[in-house]
């Protein structure tokens, strides 16, 4: 399989008013086309840190970070962002939330009409057709977290950077987009890093689940391989043996190894 | 009431599985029928007096407190003018303002128009002052919010002269335009600047950073970044800055116009203060009043239409 992200020895730090934090070091990871990655860990360990450098937000203070053998210098199209918060132009309705990104990557080699119909399609794809002219204050937070998974899709990226996604929502909306972002990931043959600290979704979503160790200094504390058939369904799984391991082996060191000194 | 709910539910479920769109609306619209039949149902047994009666208490409760307090200002007002004080009582006032009113826009002379040109011509005066401290304060407001450094050499300079009160200025503008009209032109775009500039800076700074990560993620061209996610999240605070300048532009209007002289509504208060006619004064001071009311309340309006929910 190709690689379409490389992180080598990468690290962060901070400079701060109490001097300087290291919140990552020596991170190494390769990222292979089509497949699906879970960033797990504690909070404040650096997950949204690691997402942040892959997405070009942030440049690493040490270290490497490759896009398609070429140094990631900044954000690109080919490497879109879901935002914890979905962060909607409340401005915008969510089909011009969407055509925002539609136009930035494909004005410039298309008609707009195709650019409309391509807004359309990604809005299909999550389920939103009917919603197309609403604002984001006008529909619920499950619907708000769809057009920000359209706007990313919309771009066609070759990798999909998602921060908690699902970590506002109710636990049935949750498991809803759950669902759905998994058929949409097997019908695109996107690739995905999520960051997340939900052990069950860590394990649905992803092929591999990459576990850090607690800051200050994180850094890959294990990586488990989730063998699961695809396409996979909650309902089955939750009595699946193999399911059953591979969520007390991410609770072990999560609860175990890496457990939190309670602050 | 039930019937309508659940099946409310089972729309809004089927949307949320990503359902043909039509038959959810379908399913909703057929639910707010049920619901709204419902309703009318439950009118009908409670009788049609007590919805009425409601409505009437509610638009008492919104009503009566405020003529109650315009009430009370003139049973005061009349107490205090029983006696032999020189100013006028309600009474004399309303006389006066009827006969004032009855014409309100002649011209005898350049010192002796109407009411109506002394208002319009005070807002004339305020509306260019400010509408060139908006064309000057707003992009220096947004300058100041983008580029720190600016904003580091701008503040000492800002923080030093905002305090001044425009009056202060009036010498300057009639030193450097050798007339009167545009002195006060001036005085008030001096008092207008600062909210404007101060306001809008406030905002760019303020702009959350999850919109500016969109736009970097999304790579959008810097005009982009302007009109879509800067100039709309800066609005609301600018708007604020427009209704403070606004207010005191109107505030120091009459300052202004009481010292410079000509046509104006500051103008005409010293110049009925000249003629003893105190009862005017006491109409402009209603009338400055609710203009300034009217001027503020537009705003509102105004601001209203652009404050996003859920921001």
């Amino acid at each position: 399989m190709k690689k379409i992200v490389q992180i080598e020895s990468v690290g962060q730090t901070f400079e701060t008013k109490k001097g300087r934090f290291t919140a990552l070091r020596d991170i190494h990871l390769d990222i292979f086309e089509g497949e699906s990655i879970a960033l797990i860990g504690h909070s404040g360990c650096g997950k949204s840190t690691l997402l942040n450098l892959i997405a070009g937000l942030t440049r690493p203070t040490g270290g490497v970070l490759l896009c398609d053998g070429r140094e990631i210098a900044g954000p690109g199209p080919e490497r879109a962002v879901v935002f914890q918060n979905h962060s909607l132009l409340p401005w915008l309705t969510c089909f011009d939330n969407v055509y925002l990104a539609v136009e930035r990557v494909f004005s410039a080699k298309e008609p707009k009409v195709r650019l409309k119909e391509r807004t359309r399609e990604a809005l299909a794809l999550v389920g939103l057709t009917h919603a197309e002219s609403k604002y984001p204050h006008e529909i619920s937070g499950g619907m708000k977290q769809r057009v920000g998974i359209a706007r990313a899709l919309s771009m066609q990226p070759r990798i999909l950077l998602m921060d908690e996604p699902f970590g506002a929502l109710d636990a049935l909306t949750r498991a809803n987009l759950q669902d759905e972002l998994m058929k949409i990931l097997a019908a695109t043959r996107a690739t995905m890093v999520m960051v997340t600290h939900d052990v069950d979704e860590a394990v649905l979503l992803s092929d591999r689940v990459v576990m850090l160790t607690n800051g200050p200094a994180a850094t890959i504390g294990e990586i488990l391989e989730v063998r699961l058939e695809r396409p996979r369904d909650r309902l089955a799984l939750a009595h699946d043996p193999q399911f059953g391991e591979c969520r007390a082996a991410l609770m072990e060191f999560l609860y175990q190894k890496q457990l939190r000194v309670a602050a | 009431m039930n019937v309508a709910v659940t099946m409310e539910r089972t729309a809004g479920g089927a949307a949320d599985k990503g359902a043909p769109a039509v038959a959810p609306v379908d399913n909703k619209a057929a639910a707010a029928q049920v619901g709204s039949v419902a309703v009318a149902a439950g009118g009908t047994a409670g009788g049609q007096g007590g919805r009425a009666g409601e409505w009437l208490r509610t638009l008492l409760r919104a009503v009566l407190p405020p003529v109650f307090g315009m009430v009370l200002l003139i049973c005061l007002w009349h107490v205090a003018t029983l006696g032999d004080s020189g100013i006028p009582g309600p009474g004399k006032t309303w006389d006066a303002a009827v006969a004032l009113f009855s014409d309100p826009f002649y011209r005898e002379g350049p010192n002796d128009q109407g009411i109506g040109w002394n208002v319009l011509e005070s807002l004339k005066r305020v509306g260019i002052g400010f509408g060139i401290a908006a064309l000057i304060g707003i992009p220096a407001g947004f300058l100041l919010g983008r580029f720190a450094t600016l904003a580091q050499m701008m503040n000492p300079i800002i923080s030093l002269l905002r305090p001044v009160s425009p009056l202060a200025w009036l010498p300057i503008g009639l030193l450097v335009f050798q007339r009167a009209d545009p002195a006060a032109t001036w005085t008030i775009f001096i008092c207008s600047i600062w909210p404007m500039i101060l306001n809008t800076a406030q905002g760019v700074t303020r702009v959350p950073q999850d919109y500016l990560n969109v736009a970097r993620v999304l790579n959008l061209s810097e005009w982009k970044i302007f009109t879509k996610i800067l100039f709309p999240a800066v609005l609301p605070y600018m708007l604020t800055g427009i209704r403070l300048s606004i207010g005191t532009a109107w505030l120091v209007i009459v300052a202004a116009e009481m010292l410079t002289g000509g046509v104006g509504i500051g103008f005409w208060v010293w110049d009925e203060w000249n003629n003893l006619k105190v009862e005017h004064i006491i109409i402009a001071i209603f009338v400055i009043g609710i203009v300034g009311l009217i001027l503020e309340q537009m705003l509102m309006l105004v601001a209203r239409r652009f404050s996003y929910e859920n921001r």
